[in-house]
């Protein structure tokens, strides 16, 4: 089947949309569906990110002059002198502190790669004392809260309401 | 037995051909990466720690139960012939094969299991099973995994899960893949749509074969891409239960429709592979691993009668590179690879 709107190429998108009980049906390449703003999730290279994210840096440190911009890149991790700069080159992080140590400029990678999810939801190693466990289950608790909060669903709301209180 | 006999035989993942399952997916692997608290990264790991953490793990891994017969292999010190035929046959990664400094990978004779100390993560550890068997492949590394732990600290934070040197492994560290032949979408034009449904799902597709990610041989390894905010079971239970499922569906109704419609044309296809490999004197990798894939197609279909799906699934392990080298006893150059490969499929295949 041909594309619809170049009549080139195959279309390989094809989109079915019931408006008031009405059937239309829209057939387009990948290209001219792009074009047309329907959203094909791609995958975004790390690299792309990464620029991206060093480049909104520089944009919030250009105002305060030359020495802040300075300053920030060359902001080290104290435990393994891993830098942004560095990282942006290839994207690997020198320890478990640059976790923290570079947190605000992490997070919005971390989500944009991850699917929009900050929190680990999965196996704990058995060893994590049992505080950390109580923190994780909590963390995990209060996202399921305002899930159920979002859709609606009281109920089960209050059950985890009652669940929370009684790890807190 | 040594790591470098393995080039006589195929991979045991590589094997099991018994149902419709098996037909499409090869096998299942799961990997898990794991950092040791209070070591550097890799990145900035000096060459003293890291030959001591590498010493570290060996011993941990030596020490635990892994099955009857585990072998180490250093890799640092190991020839370019011997790292290609384990990369060639996914023992370890390229990344591994072409790195630097102390470095090794621990593995189980069967090859289901290996540990890569060093990688891009300290520990790489990974369960490799023939067919759909995500499950089982997760009950064993999550097992070994438990086994390690019991020995050693591995750096985990309570929000952010297992810490990870790309922050693309971060929470658990997790890769879920599956390896699928799927010569039928290819041929019917579809594998388009079958790459845009996987990317929807966050899923990365590769090629199996082959150094690029360019699939070669209608070979193809989906895998995760999401490890954090998820559990392992969930991401597991939509790989078996949604994803796979869905993709064998459409690769069984493509072989349909191809035998319904168009079954001249796909004899022809099969047939002219078949005659090229059993005629060829020189095939180069990548021509092999297409018409190969082609045949295997035809096996599985009935459409070729005399030839083992067993002799197929062979053939595409030990005519890769450093198979063949390795198996000749000396290294050989593009031509003389390509006449060996000729010769071994030419006998395998007029055998039957």
């Amino acid at each position: 089947m041909l594309c619809q709107a170049c009549k080139e190429r195959t279309a390989t998108i094809h989109l079915t949309e019931v408006n008031n009980g009405q059937r239309a049906e829209t057939h387009l390449c990948q290209q001219c569906a792009q074009q047309q703003g329907l959203s094909i999730k791609s995958q975004i290279p790390l690299n792309e990110l990464l620029n991206t994210l060093l480049s909104s840096q520089a944009e919030k440190t250009s105002g305060e002059g030359e020495t802040a911009l300075a300053a920030g890149s060359e902001h080290a991790c104290p435990v393994c002198g891993m830098t942004l700069q560095r990282f942006a080159k290839d994207p690997l992080l020198g320890c478990e502190h640059d976790y923290t140590e570079f947190q605000p400029e992490l997070m919005p990678l971390i989500e944009r790669s991850q699917n929009g999810k900050n929190h680990h939801c999965g196996k704990v190693p058995s060893r994590t004392s049992k505080q950390d466990r109580n923190q994780i289950e909590l963390a995990k608790l209060r996202r399921q809260l305002e899930q159920a909060i979002k859709d609606e669903d009281y109920e089960h709301a209050a059950k985890l309401r009652d669940q929370i209180q009684a790890l807190e | 037995m040594r790591p470098a006999d393995l080039c006589n035989y195929p991979s045991s993942w590589f094997g099991r051909d018994a149902d419709l399952v098996s037909e499409v997916v090869i096998s299942s692997r799961i990997r898990l990466a794991r950092n040791i608290a209070g070591y550097e990264f890799l990145p900035c790991l000096l060459p003293e720690r890291q030959q001591q953490l590498q010493d570290r793990l060996k011993e941990v891994l030596m020490s635990i139960d892994l099955g009857k017969k585990i072998w180490f292999v250093d890799i640092d010190h190991a020839s370019d012939v011997e790292r290609s035929l384990l990369a060639e046959r996914h023992l370890i990664s390229r990344r591994h094969a072409t790195g630097k400094g102390p470095r090794s990978v621990v593995l189980a004779e069967d090859e289901s299991f290996t540990a890569m100390i060093n990688e891009e993560d300290h520990l790489r550890i990974q369960f490799y099973a023939a067919g759909l068997q995500l499950h089982s492949c997760w009950d064993r590394i999550n097992k070994i995994d438990d086994s390690i732990e019991a020995k050693v600290d591995y750096a985990f934070d309570s929000r952010f899960g297992y810490l990870t040197a790309c922050p693309t492994n971060l929470g658990t560290g997790i890769r879920v893949s599956v390896m699928l032949h799927l010569p039928a979408l290819k041929m019917t034009g579809q594998i388009e749509k079958f790459m845009n449904a996987a990317r929807d799902c966050n899923l990365a597709v590769r090629g199996l074969f082959g150094e690029g990610t360019d699939a070669v041989g209608d070979f193809f390894q989906l895998s995760n891409q999401v490890t954090l905010g998820v559990s392992e079971e969930q991401i597991i239970e939509h790989f078996s239960a949604v994803v796979v499922p869905k993709i064998i569906a459409y690769e069984v109704d493509a072989r349909k429709a191809l035998l319904d419609k168009k079954p001249q044309a796909l004899d022809d296809k099969i047939q002219r592979a078949l005659g090229v490999l059993k005629s060829a004197c020189l095939i180069s990798s990548q021509e092999a691993l297409f018409l190969l894939s082609n045949v295997r197609l035809g096996v599985n279909l009935g459409r070729v009668q005399d030839i083992k799906i067993t002799t197929v699934n062979e053939l595409f392990m030990l005519t890769q590179p450093a198979h063949l080298q390795l198996r000749a006893g000396k290294i050989l150059d593009a031509d003389q690879r390509d006449t060996l490969r000729a010769e071994i499929i030419r006998t395998k295949l007029n055998q039957n």
